[in-house]
């Protein structure tokens, strides 16, 4: 079982957020990390390998930076990593940063063919959840997404997903893009042992022209749908706090009734 | 007038109330053509026509209906190509986030998800207003590259009653293996609660931590209001409350006209979920919660006190 995982480099969420001049996001400001929900695609992935046999491979788009974000996950046990960074890709959207990952898997299946590509519910920073499905759609392959569990038999992938109405099943063949939710597992810590072992494993550099992507795709200028204005909300003002003595019901009837909730 | 296609949110034909917003939006655009996939067209139709949709495209296959949203993005494809639309809307739930995703590739359309409102733009484009890093930004982007692709929160576009003429048509769509590949096996149908949809309802009331486990004082005064009841996700990982009710960055995002937050401390994942809401009340224990930074009203108190005097206070008002 061949496994790529998608991983984003996120600007850390405790941090405060917020947006360079030309409207992309500010990631210098803050410190970043591998996004959360990518650990929990990381975690599957490493539990496929170990119950079969197989190799997993992290790959990340972004700055230099998000080298950080594949260490973590060598460490939390993945085989080996690609890095694509490149000038021309700051500011991409959701359209290139799949045509620039599509690409990267395409690369990465060259030497043994891919089996499942596994990525997060969305990224913690721009949380559209539309990259697994723009990423299947330009690989050509079945998307199986928002998976709250997950088998793998043969050449089959089943998974559970749930909304507010139904939880369905759903079965695919492979190859197949599969997001996954924070429900399926819990991500381990890295170990001293993988800390050490990570140190060791091989880490790609790719730029667009290794993929052979034009740089006229992606980027700011390239993007589909162009940011006007950026406003800043003015923070919400904290209104009236009761302490109850007995009467904070009352009180919080009363309120609800003066904005005409009741 | 140009086409505007509305993706339409369906069960057996009985429409959600974010398709009546779609279509609003669409009227703005050009002349709103609704998308029914699956079955119901006759019950639908109705409404439909009620909130402004001059066509229906009926997609009946059972294809359509029993495979992950890549069929539907294809035929949506085909649609666009064959009315040259100028536009598609679509719910901003997970499926329509997806299928609006493919579709824009499909089609090489700018695609803007979780808009809260959409407006025509210069060059025949469209405008959208988004709201970003957990409601504390918003931003106002235009496309203008192919058939703007444009998912819409509910919630966000007042309803307009402005009839159309409901024309069906059946169309033949033509879909490729690929599209079929990802089979929906099962489906189990939640047991519905009796309460309003949690990302279309008025007045959301959502439980924490703090409730230990006991909902019953977190659904009496969701009831007395006629609310949906969420929950936090320290709730929903006790196995107190169901995991679709969870309410957050990695559960549902709501934008009611009040929300209610009981025994929830207000952590930065769980703002993004609910920090759009109009009105915004706490109940917690604990003074410096952060839940309190936002709030429009407060009770410093236990919520087993505070919420059923609460509750009482209100069902006497309303009788
Ligand atoms: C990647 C990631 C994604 C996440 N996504 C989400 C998400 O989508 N939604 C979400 O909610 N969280 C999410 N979280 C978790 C989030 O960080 C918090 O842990 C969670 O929201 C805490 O839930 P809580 O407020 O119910 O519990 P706590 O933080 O423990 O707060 C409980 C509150 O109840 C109060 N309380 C206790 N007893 C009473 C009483 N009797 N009466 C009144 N008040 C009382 C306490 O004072 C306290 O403020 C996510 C975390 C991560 C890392
Ligand atoms: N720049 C990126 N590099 C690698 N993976 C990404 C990148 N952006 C998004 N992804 C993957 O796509 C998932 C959903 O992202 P998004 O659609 O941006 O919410 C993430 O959880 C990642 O697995």
């Amino acid at each position: 079982m061949n496994i790529v995982v998608c991983v984003k480099y996120v600007p850390d969420a405790q941090g405060d957020r917020g947006f360079e001049p030309d409207h992309t996001t500010d990631r210098e400001g803050v410190d970043g990390l591998l996004s959360e929900l990518d650990e929990y695609a990381v975690e599957e992935a490493l539990k496929i390998v170990e119950a079969g046999e197989g190799e997993v491979t992290v790959l990340t788009m972004g700055p230099e930076d998000a080298a950080a974000a594949l260490k973590k996950s060598l460490q939390m046990g993945a085989h080996k990593a690609v890095l694509v960074t490149d000038e021309a890709i700051a500011g991409s959207d959701a359209v290139a940063t799949s045509l620039v990952l599509a690409e990267a898997v395409r690369k990465i299946g060259e030497e043994t063919p891919v089996d499942l590509v596994l990525t997060g519910l969305a990224s913690t920073d721009g949380s559209m959840s539309v990259v697994p499905a723009m990423l299947a759609e330009r690989l050509g392959l079945p998307q199986v997404t928002f998976a709250s569990e997950l088998t793998v038999e043969g050449s089959t992938v089943r998974i559970r997903r749930d909304d507010e109405t139904a939880s369905e099943t759903i079965e695919s063949t492979l190859p197949a893009v599969v997001s996954v939710t924070d429900q399926i597992n819990d991500p381990r810590y890295p170990s001293f042992k993988g800390i050490m072992a990570a140190k060791k494993k091989p880490v790609q550099t790719w730029s667009l022209a290794d993929l052979g992507v034009d740089p006229a795709q992606v980027g700011l200028d390239a993007a589909w749908s162009r940011v006007e204005e950026v406003t800043a909300r003015p923070p919400r003002t904290a209104g009236e706090v009761v302490a109850d003595e007995g009467e904070g019901g009352t009180a919080l009837a009363q309120f609800l009734a003066s904005r005409k909730f009741v | 007038m140009a086409e505007v296609l509305v993706l339409v949110d369906h069960v057996d034909g009985q429409v959600r109330k974010s398709t009546a917003e779609l279509l609003t939006a669409a009227a703005r655009l050009g002349e709103p053509s609704a998308v029914l996939v699956g079955a119901g067209g006759d019950t639908a139709r109705e409404t439909l026509a009620r909130y402004g949709a001059a066509k229906i495209y009926r997609l009946e296959s059972p294809d359509l209906t029993d495979h992950l949203v890549a069929p539907v993005a294809e035929a949506l494809a085909q649609l666009v190509e064959r009315t040259g639309a100028v536009a598609v809307l679509l719910p901003s739930s997970n499926d329509g986030k997806e299928i609006a995703g493919r579709l824009a590739i499909k089609t090489s359309s700018g695609l803007i998800t979780d808009a809260v409102d959409v407006q025509p733009g210069e060059a025949g484009g469209v405008r959208t207003t988004q709201s970003v890093f957990a409601g504390s930004y918003t931003v106002v982007s235009s496309v203008t590259r192919g058939s703007p692709v444009i998912t819409l929160k509910p919630n966000s576009v007042p309803v307009e009653e402005s009839p159309g003429a409901g024309v069906e048509e059946s169309v033949d769509i033509q879909l490729s293996d690929v599209a079929r590949a990802a089979r929906i096996v099962e489906r189990s149908a939640k047991a519905a609660s009796g309460r309003p949809s949690l990302t279309e309802a008025a007045i959301v009331v959502s439980g924490g931590r703090g409730t230990g486990g006991d909902f019953a004082p977190v659904e009496q005064f969701a009831d007395s209001l006629g609310a949906a009841v969420g929950a936090s996700r320290a709730a929903v990982d006790a196995g107190w409350y169901p995991h679709a009710s969870q309410v957050g960055q990695t559960g549902v995002q709501v934008s009611p006209q009040l929300y209610v937050a009981a025994g929830i401390s207000g952590a930065i994942q769980h703002r993004a979920g609910m920090q759009t809401s109009k009105t915004i009340v706490a109940v917690n224990k604990d003074p410096e919660a952060p839940i309190f930074e936002l709030v429009d009203f407060g009770v410093v108190g236990d919520l087993f006190t505070v919420l059923p005097q609460a509750t009482e206070q209100v069902n006497a008002r309303k009788d």
